[in-house]
Order: C-alpha cells, then structure tokens, then sequence
C-alpha cells in the first residue's frame, strides 16, 4: 500500500526545522504523500528512512525502456485498475514475430514497416519486431536480426532461451537495446549477465504461478537488472486473462515490487482469434502483445481501439477544424456546420454519408466539446461560426450562402446571419434526423 | 510465504433474468437464456460467481432497408426478405442463443407497415425458432405503443425481451411489458446517471427490478468506444459495490458500429473489407464484455462465431 502522510512522518527527524521549505515535519510528510514534494529537501534524514521513502515513492509498475532512437518504446508506470479512474499512460505495443529460419523474413519487415495508418490525426503502426531463434543456431539467429535490422529500425524481442544465441543476437543488435526474452529459473544468471552486459531490458517467464514468477523477478533483480518485463506463460486464455488482472492488482493496490513490471503476451490462435486475444490484451493489462501475423484487415481495427482505450477520459479527442467533403460535394451542395469533439463529428459525418447526400461539412474548434455542451459554455456562438466560414474558405467551393446549424442551436440563427451574411438554416436537434432532411433538402 | 492473491469482495450481485419460456413453463421455447447473476467483474469467478456465459443473440429486421451493408448482408442473402427464415438461419447454422428482431418497418416514415402485417411477421418468427426473442419497435413514440402491444399479446406466455424504453417513452413499453410478464429492455445513452435513472422510472411505474435488462449503449470501435467501456465498467464496478438500481443485467449490441462505414467500407490500405469489418464488429462486442456487459446482440455470422469463441475461452479457461 502507498504509504499515508502519517505513515511518511514517522520516518522523518521531526524536528520541524523548516530547511525543506515546509513550516513542519508534518506538513512536509503530507506534501510527500501527494507526491508534491521530493524526500531530498529534507537535509537531516537518516540513509534508512530516506530509501524507504524512495522505493515507496516508486511508480507501482515500474517504467521500463525498449529500444533507441525516435522509435523507443515506454512501457509500464500505470496507476489505475480502470481507465475512468484516471487514465491509461502507456499504450500496449504491438510485436509481430519472425521465426530465424523463415525464409521470407525481409518482406515480411518490409510490409510490417510499410503498413501506417493516420486515423483522426494520430498515426497508427506496429511497433516492434520479435525474432525468435527456431532454429537453435546463433549464426542464424544473429544474421536474422541483421537482415530485420536493414529493413526497419523498430526495437526488437530477441526470443530465445539458450544464452549463447541471445549473446550473438545481443552482438547484432549492437546499442539498440532490445528486449532479451527470456530468463527462465533454469537459465536467469546467464542471461541477467547479458542483459546487464548490455544494459537491455529482460523478460522473465514462469508458467506455473504467480507465486514462482515473482520468486523469479526478484532473483533478477537481485543478480542486478533493473529493467524487468513479466511473461506468465503459454496458459489457457481465461487463466491467463484472470493472472493478467492478478498482477495489476498486486502491483498498483498492494505495491508488491516483485510482479511491478510491465507484462508481456504471446497471442495464440490465427487471424481474427489472434486478433481477439490482442484485444483482450489491449483491454485488460499487456504491455506488449506478440502477434504471428499483420493483416491491415486485423491491424487497423486493433490500432483503433488501442487508440480508443489509450485516450485520456479527461481530454476527448478532437479532430482538426476546418471544412470536410463527404459523398463528394460540387458548388452547390449543401453545407452543414457541427463542433470538433470525435464522437460529435463521427456521429454527424456518419449520418450525412448514409444520406448519400453530397455536403460539406464545416467542423468548428470548441475545444473537442459536443454542441450543446459548448454552446452552453460559449465555445460555439455565432461569432466562431462566423469566423469558420470566413476564414476556411467555404465561399471558394460553393456558389450559395446557405447554412445549416444543429437543431439544437437554434437560436445563434439570427445573430449568425447578421454576423456572416449567410442565410442559416436549422436541421435536425438530432444527428439521426440527417439522413431524411439532407435528401429532402436537396430534393426540394 | 505464500503470496496472498488480491481477490476483491463485492458485496452486491448482479440480477438475473431468464428469457424464454419453455413447453414446462407454459411456453413453447426449446431453449432459454440467462442473462447476468454475477458477483464478480467479467470472467473473475475465482473472486465470485460468474454464473452465466454471456449469451450471444443475432439481430434482425421485419423490413430490411436499402443502404444495410452488403458484407453482413450476404451471409443472409437468401433469407433476407423473410424474417422467420432470416431468424432460423442465424440460429441453426450460427448458433445464436437468442434473436432480436428490430420492427423498423412500421415506422410512419419508413414503410409504415401496418399492426396486421407487423403481427403477421411476430407469428412466424414465433414458428420458426425455438429460441427466446426479443422484440423491438421502430423508435416512433405512438407507432411502438401498438406494436408492442401486438407483440405481447401474440407472445403471450413465451417470456420475450421488449425494447427498447427510453427516457422519453416507457410507459406503454412498460405496460405491454407487464401485461404478460414479458421483460423489458431499458435504453440509455452513454451515461451511467441516465441508466439508473430509467431503472428508477420503470420501477416507480410498476416494473419489477428483476425483469428488466439494460442497454446503456455500446458505442461502435473507433466511434466512442472508450466512453461505452467506461460507462459500463462503472456501471457494474458501482453495482458490485452495492448500488442496487445498478443490479441489472446489462445487454449491448453492436448495432452502432454497422453506422460506421470505415469498418466495412472497400479500402485495401486498410486491408479485406469483409475481415475487417468481422473483426471490427467482433471488437466492438468483445470489449463490451470485457467491460461488464452479461448478452450481446450482433450481426454477422463469423463476428458471432469468433466473440463466442473467445468467450468460451475467457469463460472456462480459468479458476471459477
């Protein structure tokens, strides 16, 4: 459990001096406690108290680093079982695997680094490249990962549990840092050498309990290797869904240090069910999430719901203001105006192509709020609606001064006619309604 | 020394309500659903009883319209145009546990089809399965009062689901609901305030706790996804703990992500149209699962068989 204020007090001199800037020991410990202050402004603490207010201090699940270079991937540091409750930070990654002795591992690369995606503004990818040694021969290992390396520069999961093809893997990656996966109870001296060597993140793998992996993790650690990925092995999935949500729990509600480490997942099944288990993963608690395969049909959908469950509940996502065309609109088409928050443009956007109505529509800033709720708090009025239309260049596209406003904010028509010089026209109240009016609009 | 697993201890239990009535229950189903009775978050029955595999229904229309979308359209080609064998399909080649049918047809600005017509459809979808139904209006306030009114009558005796009760119309809903101790489908719209409150108008009005199921919208992937997953895990996160007008099953369907055309739409950069629209539905539904949803209502066969699939994985996989 995170330590209370009083619990912190206990550990300071309480002598209430006042050199950390705070009128008392007490004061200072409640700061402490909201993580508004650091232990080091404290001069006169003791060595003991001071590392256990620091490892107290520590993240839940540690933050842990794979990679190098611009395509370095975060992992780790969450806070909270539940997205509402504040938010999830670091977004799992997804790891498509090649086998050393597949013969076709450069396209395969190749079509993983080609395939992007641009989905409301952000881009969309894979992220790491896992080479797992098949064959057992550290030649081939190391000339695998060489040929990987000419074609992207992802950071990689080098799959192996023999040492001596992970110590050549190691010499091919070079400086990139990649994951080693993995130590096993049988092997984890080796390869906590290596990983130190180095300085690469290890995963550690223990199928047969929570109990056994955290023995493992913390044996690791104590050979001296910081940066700590857990793998709970291969294991029926609702098994494995129960455990993933163990160790979050055991990490972030009972600060156990030993299961405080991002989770790695090997998904299982083929196409759509491999999909699936990355979903689940995706959802509840994997930090990275091995696939076999990468069809852009499986992909982007899984892209976007990372997107989706990654989004800050606090900060919706908006899309860029300006003027959209939907069904391919001429100069005289109707053009309809709505605000920036997703879903509010999902929504209206959605209904305007059902109606197979050519439009355009005008998508004003209001800061991602949906219509109602900004023009309530003043952030869509005729005055920004107004200076959308001036200045987004509608009046080049279209030969009419005509617009359509939301139901719902009806009564901004007169004002943005005066303001604007166009005639406005009131919708629907309900993006629903779209579909019957923009054909009878036209129709009329 | 032994590592203690963190288990939580919810003290509240989610409701259950069984659909269909069989010959023995004065019905003529052949089979019955239930739905919800958990003490535990979703697939968690090593922490409390997770009794239910969550049931998967199929969704159909008494009147297709022009624009549904060719991919989930195709499976149902031959069947399309007659509910009763659209119905018989989904459940004898797909194996859905439950059918609901959407009468959209007698909706006055669509094809405004008449109570005779509507009640013809309702007798033969009757025939034609022996699976619990659940039957919705076309969203037209007077419209539905009549439908539903029909559709209770007919189904007498059988125990179906009728939907769906919004905040703006849910006493003629309720009352055809209550006449013949059918269920009832309680809609709201992205807002965890909004659902208990229509539990709490449908309760004050004479409706039973434990005959209603709620729909709290489930939001399609990539079109607010992230909002119907939060409102539903604190939905059944505040039932758990106690909140017992949030005690109610929670059915979501993947309804809105067939408004999306991104997910369906021909575009090789993003790969197969009709995989990915499968899979795209197939998240939509899962995820709702995932979050605390007990049924679910989908389209497509194949998006059907993978989300029951990882469900009988989810749910016999693990501790129970």
């Amino acid at each position: 459990m995170a330590l209370t204020a009083l619990d912190i007090y206990k550990n300071l001199p309480q002598t209430n001096c006042g050199k950390c800037g705070f009128p008392t020991c007490l004061a200072f410990a409640m700061q402490l406690a909201n993580k508004k202050a650091s232990i080091d402004a404290c001069p006169d603490i003791s060595d003991d108290a001071k590392e256990l207010l620091e490892s107290s201090a520590a993240p839940p699940i540690k933050l842990v680093k794979v990679g190098s270079g611009d395509r370095e991937i975060e992992m780790g540091d969450e806070v909270v079982m539940h997205r509402h409750e504040k938010t999830f930070y670091h977004p799992v990654a997804y790891a498509l695997m090649v086998d050393d002795d597949s013969p076709d591992i450069e396209s395969k690369v190749q079509a993983t680094e080609e395939m992007k995606f641009e989905r409301v503004g952000q881009e969309m990818q894979l992220d790491m490249i896992a080479v797992r040694s098949k064959s057992g021969d550290p030649a081939k290992f190391s000339s695998a990962i060489s040929a990987v390396k000419g074609k992207t520069s992802v950071p990689l999961v080098l799959v192996s549990q023999n040492p001596a093809v992970i110590e050549e893997g190691l010499k091919a990656c070079g400086p990139d840092r990649p994951l080693i996966h993995a130590a096993t109870k049988d092997n984890y001296e080796k390869m906590a050498e290596l990983a130190k060597a180095n300085n690469c993140p290890l995963a550690v793998l223990e199928d047969s309990g929570l109990e056994e992996l955290a023995e493992l993790s913390k044996k690791v650690k104590e050979a001296g290797v910081e940066d700590i990925v857990l793998d709970l092995g291969k294991k029926p999935l609702g098994k494995l869904f129960q455990e993933l949500t163990l160790v979050r729990r055991l990490a972030i509600k009972k600060l156990f240090r030993p299961l405080g480490y991002p989770v790695i997942m090997f998904a299982g099944g083929e196409g759509a069910s491999e999909g699936l288990e990355a979903a689940i993963g995706t959802v509840k608690y994997a930090s990275i999430v091995v696939m076999k395969e990468a069809d852009r049909a499986i992909m982007y959908p899984l892209l976007t719901l990372r997107q989706n469950i990654y989004t800050d509940p606090q900060k919706p996502i908006q899309v860029k203001p300006g003027i959209y065309e939907l069904n391919g609109p001429a100069e005289d088409s109707p053009v309809l105006i709505t605000t920036n928050f997703s879903l509010t443009y999902f929504t209206v956007a959605g209904d305007i192509e059902t109606s197979k109505v050519p439009s355009y529509l005008l998508v004003a800033d209001s800061e991602g709020l949906s219509v109602m709720t900004a023009f309530a708090a003043d952030k869509f009025t005729a005055d920004t609606a107004t200076e959308l239309i001036e200045s987004c260049g509608i009046s080049d596209k279209v030969n009419h001064k005509k617009i359509i406003i939301p139901g719902q904010v009806a009564r901004m028509s007169g004002k943005l006619n005066e303001n604007s010089g166009w005639e406005v026209v009131v919708g629907p109240r309900d993006s629903s309604g779209l579909p019957k009016y923009l054909r009878e609009y036209v129709g009329a | 020394m032994a590592l203690e697993l963190p288990k939580e201890k919810w003290v509240g239990k989610i409701g259950q309500v069984v659909i269909g009535a069989l010959e023995s229950e004065g019905g003529t189903r052949t089979s019955q659903v239930a739905i919800g009775g958990a003490t535990s978050l979703p697939f968690l029955g090593f922490e409390g009883e997770y009794p239910n595999e969550p049931p998967i229904g199929m969704e159909i229309f008494d009147v297709v319209r022009e624009d549904y979308p060719e991919v989930v359209r195709k499976p149902f080609e031959d069947v399309i145009d007659d509910p009763g064998k659209w119905a018989k399909k989904c459940v004898e080649e797909y194996g859905a546990d439950m059918i609901c049918i959407r009468m959209i047809g007698t909706n006055p600005e669509e094809e405004n089809r008449s109570i005779e017509d509507a009640e013809q459809t309702i007798k033969e979808l009757k025939e034609a399965v022996g699976v619990p139904l659940l039957i919705y209006g076309s969203g037209d306030e007077e419209k539905d009062a009549k439908v539903l009114e029909m559709a209770s009558n007919v189904m007498a005796g059988e125990r179906c689901l009728l939907g769906l009760a919004e905040e703006a119309a849910y006493k003629s809903i309720s009352v055809a609901t209550m006449s013949n101790d059918h269920g009832i489908v309680a809609f709201s719209n992205l807002d965890i305030n909004l659902a208990k409150q229509m539990n709490i108008l449908l309760t004050d009005f004479g409706v039973k706790l434990e005959n209603i199921v709620m729909d709290p919208l489930q939001a399609g992937l990539g079109y607010g996804l992230e909002y119907s997953y939060s409102v539903i895990e604190r939905i059944r996160l505040a039932a758990l703990m106690g909140d017992k007008i949030l005690q109610v099953p929670i059915m979501c369907g993947t309804t809105r992500m067939w408004n999306a055309r991104e997910a369906f739409k021909e575009d090789a950069a993003t790969g197969d149209s009709t995989s990915r629209a499968i899979f795209w539905e197939a998240t939509t539904g899962l995820s709702a699962l995932l979050a605390g949803a007990d049924a679910l209502l989908m389209r497509h066969p194949d998006a059907v068989k993978h989300v029951k699939e990882s469900v009988k994985n989810l749910y016999g996989g693990g501790e129970q």
